[in-house]
């Protein structure tokens, strides 16, 4: 069983990122983070470099967790990336940062929250950061 | 050398339109430069039909300032993120890249500027002065003369262009047959036209340069769609220091030259320099180990090298109507739609062109240097725009562009089929360049040659008597003959001794290391107290 965290480096992001090694390190089990872009740009603002990848493993590390970045394309189906990886390292709960969205925005745009949260069959942790 | 006609190009220049277009064709070429997958020909080729509703000088400008501003552009994206946007900027990734990762990418990009600009000027400067000189052979040129430098380009760019030689000769044979299609010149007889009306003219050159590398270059580019981003990077400390300055002026003289002189010749061009100029700097430097590693000089000899090469290209275009390479090619192109033939006429016949379009390099270089900085970050910031939302957009603008020149859809059909042409040419390893220079220069060469066979009242002997021509021809057969004797030579040395054929490849990375022991006695007496800097930067490494 490990905890699994849905990352992109902005505030909801970052939330759920310090929530989710709190809750690995009171279930004693190791973090997987999930860092998916979506592919097709030359540069990707989502990816998370070198740089944040090592204060992210020592923010891990401090807290005594397992840490392990995963970064597969999902194009256009994010929440089938998370459900595909919560299978296979069998996550005892994933980790998804939220934020607010217009109705209008959400109509379109539709949301990626949502849809891991009505998608998934696991325990989810939604986290907001702090205003 | 006259100097009123010089001045006059100035005024030329400093009208605001042509400024305005001169901005427009710097800024452009520095986007196109930053991404990859759209060079400066598929952009120039896209913006062909804009050319039509300006002035030659003023299109001639823009187009020129793409593919200098090109070269500046594709810095950026080898140094920040190790993806060369062009290709003569590949040998840029592995110094700049390097140097990016110690946190010094502003100086990486700095010096690239500075090294750009000052290889621009250089290149203008002697440009300026070599020229006219050609040119004054202008008024000895007739048909005989024009046929050979027609067929001498024709050969020049297939022959040293790179890739297979072999393909680049069926490449420029199928540019050749296009240019045959349509209404004989002389006699009236249709060729190729398959009685239909919209081929009775002949191909345009626009809807061919504009599929061949327009679309075909999108297409291409499709095809990285999955592969994976990079994280966006950071830059700071845009100002070489002193020190960098000083260590790469030697550099940056000598990838002037070296870009100044492989420019000039058919097919050499801005990614030959670039790497000539990199390899010069590894082998002249007393610490070859620091190049890969972060070397200054290793940006700053390549970037001054493609830009002089860039500029010193319009040389043989703007003096004897040879285009040096597929981009310039396109140039070529675009000023035949304006009814210019480029060639030894052009400085005596149009100055104000002439003049105008090499003055503005001058005026160009300064707003590149000015402008490359501070927009580093809106140009990373484009590459963030997916493929899936840039190439419809491209194509669309690609098939607007070439229906709004002559109102004829039969063009976008071309442009498609060409488009389609030139994926698959890339695809199975064919240059598009060879092509497209060969329709260019096709129609040009049939009807120099059939009117001088009639002034030579069809007697070919004629071509070699005449001076000029005489001369040219020789030249053509040389570089004719001289491959095919490399070919017989190596051929004959593999056939003596296996291990003797590939002498020369594992030569020079043999040389290396047995040099370096020789050299260090004999040099380090005398050279301790300027290398100091070397072992300094070694130890830093290591203690990394």
């Amino acid at each position: 069983m490990t905890v699994l965290v849905g990352y992109v480096d902005t505030a909801p992001g970052n939330a759920a990122y310090e929530a989710a090694v709190a809750e690995a390190a009171r279930r004693g089990e190791p973090l997987v983070v999930l860092n998916s872009p979506q592919g097709g740009a030359l540069v990707d603002k989502a990816l998370v470099g070198d740089e944040r990848r090592a204060e992210l493993a020592s923010v891990a590390a401090a807290a005594g967790v397992a840490f392990e970045l995963r970064q597969p394309t999902h194009h256009d189906d994010l929440a089938g990336a998370i459900a595909a990886v919560a299978d296979e390292v069998d996550a005892s709960v994933v980790v998804i940062g939220i934020r607010r969205r217009s109705p209008v925005g959400k109509l379109f745009l539709g949301s990626d929250a949502q849809r891991v949260l009505l998608d998934l069959d696991r325990p989810i942790l939604a986290v907001k950061p702090r205003s | 050398m006259d100097i009123a006609p010089v001045i006059d190009g100035f005024g030329v220049v400093l009208q605001p339109e042509n400024l305005l277009y001169c901005l427009i064709g710097v800024v452009v070429g520095m986007l196109v430069g930053v991404l990859p997958g759209l060079g400066p020909a598929a952009t120039i080729a896209i913006l062909l039909p804009l050319t039509y509703a300006v002035e030659p000088v003023t299109a001639i400008i823009m187009l020129a300032g793409i593919f200098y501003g090109a070269q500046y552009g594709g810095t950026i994206t080898s140094v920040l993120l190790r993806l060369p946007g062009e290709a003569s900027s590949v040998v840029t990734v592995f110094d700049g890249y390097a140097l990016a990762r110690q946190g010094k990418a502003g100086t990486a990009l700095g010096i690239a500027a500075i090294g750009s600009f000052v290889g621009g000027t250089v290149s203008i400067i002697a440009l300026t002065l070599v020229a006219p000189f050609i040119a004054s052979f202008a008024l000895d040129f007739g048909p005989p003369e024009y046929t050979m430098l027609a067929l001498l380009g024709i050969l020049l760019v297939a022959a040293v262009g790179n890739g297979s030689r072999t393909k680049a000769f069926v490449a420029a044979a199928i540019g050749l047959l296009l240019a045959t299609v349509g209404r004989d010149g002389f006699t009236g007889a249709e060729r190729f036209t398959f009685e239909s009306l919209s081929m009775a003219d002949g191909l345009d050159f626009v809807p061919i340069a504009m599929g061949i590398f327009g679309l075909a270059e999108i297409l291409h580019s499709l095809e990285n769609r999955g592969k994976l981003g990079k994280p966006p990077a950071k830059v700071s400390n845009p100002w070489p220091s002193r020190k960098d300055l000083k260590q790469s002026s030697g550099a940056i003289g000598r990838g002037s030259v070296i870009g100044f002189v492989l420019g000039i010749l058919p097919g050499g061009g801005a990614v030959l320099s670039s790497l000539a100029a990199y390899g010069l700097e590894k082998k002249r430097s007393k610490t070859p180990e620091r190049f890969g590693k972060g070397a200054i000089e290793g940006v700053a000899a390549p970037e001054s090298a493609n830009n002089a090469a860039a500029t010193s290209s319009f040389i043989p275009l703007l003096t004897l109507g040879i285009p040096a390479n597929a981009t310039i090619a396109v140039i070529f192109g675009a000023l035949l739609i304006q009814g210019i033939t480029p060639g030894p006429g052009l400085v005596e016949d149009h100055p104000e062109l002439f003049w105008g379009v090499v003055n503005s390099m001058y005026i160009g270089n300064i707003l590149l240097l000015m402008m490359s900085i501070p927009l580093v970050g809106l140009f990373v910031k484009i590459l963030t725009i997916r493929a899936s939302i840039m190439a419809p957009i491209t194509v669309l603008i690609t098939l607007i562009g070439v229906y709004t020149v002559n109102n004829n859809s039969f063009d976008i059909v071309l442009v498609i089929v060409f488009g389609v042409l030139g994926y698959l040419m890339k695809k199975a390893g064919f240059e598009p360049g060879p092509l497209v220079l060969a329709f260019v220069l096709g129609s040009l060469l049939e009807s120099n040659a059939r009117r001088s066979l009639i002034l030579f009242d069809g007697d070919v002997a004629g071509f070699a008597t005449r001076p000029i021509s005489g001369t040219l021809l020789a030249v053509l057969v040389v570089v004719l003959v001289l491959p095919l004797l490399g070919f017989v030579l190596r051929r004959s040395l593999a056939g003596r001794g296996g291990p003797a054929a590939p002498g020369p490849g594992g030569g020079a990375t043999g040389e290396t290391p047995s040099d370096s022991p020789s050299d260090s006695p004999s040099d380090s007496p005398s050279d301790t107290p300027s290398d100091t800097d070397a072992p300094e930067g070694r130890t830093k490494e290591s203690s990394r």
